[in-house]
Parts: C-alpha cells; sequence; structure tokens
C-alpha cells in the first residue's frame, strides 16, 4: 500500500502541521512501510473481542465538583509561558 | 548505593553539600563526553542539600533519600526550571508547578542536579532523536546510551548521579537500562501519578527509577508511588517500603519463559549470555519452565498503533498559544483553510517547532484515527492488546514471573539506526508487552557480552511479574544480583 501524495498532504493539514512538497515524497514511503507493517493484524480474529478500555479496570474514578483554588504566582507563571499575553488574558491571533 | 551514602550523611563522614558538588564536579569533568544533562539546577540543588545538612545537624530524623543527588529525565515538571522534552517546540517552557513524583521527592528531601536528555518527547529508542545533543553510552561513546530515558541511563551509569527518574512507554526505562548496564524499573500502569509527566501515550507511560542497584530502586519507587487526586488511573498504596520485600529468597518461585521471544532475531551471544541466567535462577532454587505467549507476535504492530493515535492526540496542544514556541513567519505555507492567519500559526509552530519522528508518529496517528480508518486500526488494535493481556493472566496463574532478555541485541552504534524507523522500533520488541498489558517489569544487568570490536557490552534481563506485584519482580531481581 502507498499513500498518495494528496493523502500526505490532507493527514498533514488534519494535524495541523505544514510540510513542503519535497518532505512528501519521504513521508509517503516511511507512513506506507510502517502502515504495510499492521497488516499482520489483519490476519487475527477478533469479532467477538471486547476491546481494552482502562489495563487495570479501575473505572469511574471522581472527584468532589469544586473550585479549585490557584496561587497567584502560578497563575502568573502560566501566564508568562504564553508567547503572547495581554493583562491576564493569552492573547490568540484573529480568527475571523 | 543509597543506603552506603545514607548512612555517610548521618554519620557525618560526609555532606549533602559535599557530595551534591562531587557530583557536580564528576558532571564537569565528564559531561562534555557522555552529554547526559540538557538543563544543571545547581542553585536548587545546592539549596535543598544545605537544608539537609541543617536537619541532620540538628539531629532530625531524614529520609534515606535525603540529600542524596539524582537526575530527572526532561518530560517532568519541577516548577521554576525549564522543561523541555527535548523539542524545539519547548525549548523556552518554564514549567509552572511540580509533577506528582517530583512533589514526593521534594518531600524526601531528595536533591535535583538537574534534567537529563531524551528522544523528543521520549518517542525514539537511542537518545539520538533529541533537538539538542546526542547522549553517548559510558560503556562505549561511540554507541547509544538506548532510549528515551537515555540521558537518565547514562548520567547513572557514568556516576553523574546517583540515581535518576525515567518514563517508560514501550521500553523506554528497561531497554537504556540494558544498554547502560544498570536497574530500571517500570511499574504497574497506575502505580505512579502521571500527573507533571508530559504525556506521550497515556494509557502506556508509566514514571520509574533508574538506579545502580536493585534495592536502590526499590527504595525510590516506594517514595514515588499512590493516589494524588490528579490522575484518575493510580492505585491506592498503604505506605508500602518495596525495600522491606527484598529477602533474596526464591526458591520455591515458578519462571516462565517465553518461547516466541526465543525466536529469530536475537542476537546469538545475547541468547549465551540469557541461558546463562536462566540456568542460575535454576541453581538458587527457581523452578524454570517454558510458557508460551501466543499473540506476542502482534504486540508490535499494536503497540506501533495504539502509542501514535494517543500521541496525535496527546500533542494537539503545541500550537503556539498557550506556552513555548510560536513560529512568527506565516508564509511558508501553501495550505488554503479557515481563518487563515491562526491556522498558520498552527501549520508553522508545529512545522519547525517538532522534529521528524514526532511528526511521523503524529501523522500516524492521525491517520490511524481519521473518519473511515478507526475500526481497522485502532479499534482493532485496542482488541488485539485484549488478546495479549488475556496471554498475560493465563500465564501469570502458570508462574510467578515470566524472564526474557531485555533487548535483543546490546547497544548499537550512533546513526546506525535512524535512517529506518522500522528497524529502530524492533528494539522495543521484549519491552512493549508489559506496557500494554500493564504489567510491572524491571531491567537488571545478567552480564556482559564481548563485541567484535573488543568493546565489553552490558545486557539486561527482564522480569514481568502480576500486577501491582512490584515487590515480587524485585525481589527476585535482586536475589539474582547478590548470588
Amino acid at each position: 500500500m502507498i499513500l498518495s501524495k494528496d493523502e500526505v498532504k490532507n493527514i498533514a493539514s488534519l494535524a495541523r502541521i505544514g510540510i513542503e512538497d519535497k518532505e512528501i515524497e519521504d513521508y509517503q514511503k516511511n507512513l506506507s512501510e510502517i502502515l504495510d507493517y499492521f497488516k499482520e493484524l489483519e490476519g487475527l480474529d477478533t469479532n467477538s473481542i471486547e476491546p481494552i478500555g482502562h489495563i487495570t479496570g479501575r473505572s469511574d474514578v471522581s472527584r468532589k465538583d469544586e473550585r479549585g483554588e490557584v496561587a497567584r504566582k502560578e497563575r502568573e507563571d502560566i501566564l508568562n509561558n504564553a508567547p503572547e499575553r495581554k493583562d491576564n488574558y493569552v492573547k490568540v491571533k484573529s480568527v475571523l | 548505593m543509597i543506603k552506603e551514602l545514607h548512612e555517610k550523611l548521618i554519620s557525618g563522614e560526609t555532606t549533602s553539600t559535599k557530595l551534591t558538588e562531587e557530583y557536580f564536579g564528576k558532571i564537569e569533568k565528564k559531561d562534555k563526553d557522555i552529554q547526559a544533562y540538557l538543563t544543571l539546577t545547581k542553585d536548587l540543588a545546592l539549596e535543598q542539600a544545605r537544608a539537609v545538612d541543617e536537619k541532620i545537624k540538628k539531629g532530625e530524623a531524614v529520609d534515606i533519600l535525603a540529600g542524596l543527588p539524582c537526575a530527572i529525565k526532561d518530560n517532568m515538571c519541577i516548577a521554576g526550571v525549564r522543561t523541555t522534552a527535548a523539542s524545539k517546540i519547548l525549548d523556552n517552557y518554564i514549567a509552572p508547578y511540580d509533577a506528582t513524583a517530583i512533589r514526593k521527592l521534594k518531600e524526601k528531601k531528595a536533591v535535583f542536579l538537574g534534567k537529563t536528555n531524551l528522544d523528543e518527547f521520549a518517542m525514539g529508542s537511542s537518545t539520538e532523536n533529541s533537538a539538542y545533543q546526542i547522549t553517548r553510552n559510558p560503556n562505549d561513546l561511540e554507541r547509544v546510551p538506548g532510549g528515551s530515558s537515555g540521558g537518565s541511563a547514562a548520567a547513572v551509569a557514568g556516576d553523574e548521579a546517583v540515581w535518576a527518574l525515567g518514563s517508560d512507554t514501550g521500553g523506554s526505562i528497561r531497554q537504556p537500562a540494558s544498554f547502560c548496564g544498570i536497574v530500571g524499573l517500570k511499574p504497574t500502569y497506575g502505580r505512579v501519578s502521571r500527573h507533571g509527566l508530559l504525556a506521550m501515550a497515556s494509557s502506556l507511560d508509566q514514571i520509574g527509577p533508574l538506579a545502580k542497584t536493585v534495592e536502590d530502586a526499590a527504595i525510590v519507587l516506594s517514595r514515588i508511588i499512590g493516589e494524588d487526586g490528579k490522575d484518575a488511573t493510580v492505585a491506592s498504596e498503604f505506605g508500602k517500603k518495596y525495600e522491606d520485600y527484598l529477602t533474596g529468597d526464591i526458591s520455591k518461585i515458578k519462571i516462565g519463559v517465553p518461547k516466541e521471544y526465543m525466536a529469530d532475531g536475537m542476537d546469538e551471544k545475547v541468547k549465551e549470555k540469557f541461558q546463562e541466567a536462566v540456568d542460575k535462577f535454576k541453581k538458587m532454587g527457581a523452578e524454570v519452565r517454558e510458557i508460551s505467549l501466543p499473540h506476542s507476535k502482534y504486540s508490535l504492530a499494536a503497540y506501533y498503533l495504539i502509542m501514535p493515535s494517543e500521541v496525535s492526540s496527546n500533542l494537539a496542544r503545541f500550537d503556539g498559544i498557550k506556552y513555548g514556541f510560536r513560529a512568527d513567519d506565516q508564509k511558508d505555507s501553501d495550505f488554503d483553510g479557515i481563518a487563515r492567519n491562526l491556522f498558520e500559526t498552527y501549520l508553522d509552530t508545529r512545522k519547525y517547532g517538532l522534529g521528524k519522528e514526532v511528526k511521523r508518529r503524529i501523522f500516524l496517528g492521525t491517520y490511524a484515527l481519521s473518519a473511515g480508518y478507526y475500526d481497522a486500526y485502532y479499534l482493532k488494535a485496542q482488541k488485539v492488546r485484549a488478546l495479549i493481556k488475556k496471554d498475560f493472566e493465563e500465564t501469570l496463574e502458570e508462574v510467578d514471573f515470566i524472564f526474557s532478555p531485555t533487548t535483543p541485541e546490546t547497544a548499537f552504534k550512533i546513526g546506525e539506526k535512524t535512517e529506518d524507523p522500522l528497524r529502530m522500533y524492533l528494539s522495543d520488541v521484549f519491552t512493549i508487552s508489559a506496557n500494554l498489558s500493564g504489567v510491572p517489569a524491571i531491567s537488571f544487568p545478567i552480564g556482559k557480552i564481548n563485541e567484535e570490536d573488543g568493546k565489553e557490552l552490558p545486557i539486561g534481563g527482564q522480569l514481568m511479574g502480576k500486577w501491582f506485584d512490584e515487590e515480587g519482580i524485585l525481589n527476585a531481581a535482586h536475589a539474582f544480583e547478590i548470588n
């Protein structure tokens, strides 16, 4: 199986990763090779098998629905990591 | 090693400050060759050391880990310290909080020397995929230390830290431990909180120790386990001290050797060394028998579907908005999308911020999860995972532990596999089943092998045990080590 150039471009777009034309061929080759390897699973009958959820079977873990407190310093530290901030907001590029 | 150093601190033979300075001295001397560290935290370390020295001077009781210098893989958050995951996209990221494992270690007064190198976002088996530097194996500088916790393994093996923390998604603690000749433990899934560990594949990731001895690994593990209210998958613990379980007696245990692992692809010398280890276990009174894990041949394929799928989703957060690197150049993309401005910020940030292997895995995962392919790939792989888990459930009724080499070969040369991702993935063939099934697994040295170029290289043996039976595999590995 060989992924087409358009398929690679579409995957890159879905993944929000820019790629250059000269990279496409490389990805076609690499990705197709790995996808071929997955063919190994096709021969295995899994029709009656339930897929795994949580591996050790833990479920319904919950905590109280209450507001957590974030220290002022921690809030500052978080905001300072943003490439652009304005007052107490993370600044985003115009969407529309 | 931890016990001896602790006694020296308590008796006043040395101080934590002296010991910490000694280790920074070793790092200064050796790390230009080994390149294990990405960031050194000297101020923090000396401050932590002084606090311990004061406590000891006052005659206060301190934990066995107190004042001992350790290294932390750079995908775990220490508040106020740069945390890069060896990626350009987090080049300037300063962690605003402590990971739970770090918080627990701080409570025990451990001393943090710095953050160690890894394959970018823990994706790789050689630590060659770091955006910053290539870490070298202290046993032979021309070879890789393994990965992705290669920096942590090399730091411990090269005497640049007493012990280290790593993370293991498909073998990333155990494979470098095997290549570097030290001990590495991946706990049961849910034993250690993943809060503050930069997520790679959430259903597989676990934090664990790398150390010089099995006892050291047991001591460290005891101090990082347990619920924290921040990771819903963590199991409760009851103040267990794993070091108390190391009796060294394995006379009644049953060890299974999977026949599927002994098939083709394994280096002959590794096979020989492994056979010697099996004989040693027998001599110590263990019963060793052949067992079968019939679905193990599917594990690599299942792993390389589940892992990238979770990767593609987890790494969506690195978009140049909330933290890390943002590309300002928006001229290169030829995509036409809505909201061109923001969309192109995403495209360029991720294009320039992420490395080749990371992108490859995001692409694979994106494809596997995209419309029309979900059933054929991700769902199928999760079903295969159920079958692999069943293999382990049935086998671990029959035997106490499953024993194999950790890796099919010793450390390979730098550059040898970088062009062939599929061949690189095969390094994980014996380790990934423990992540898929969730069982705990330990790698410990079983000997050294003479290579053709005259070098002597270590190789590890791997023991996998029942879910939450860390004490069992630790004791068996400890028995091997002291005999």
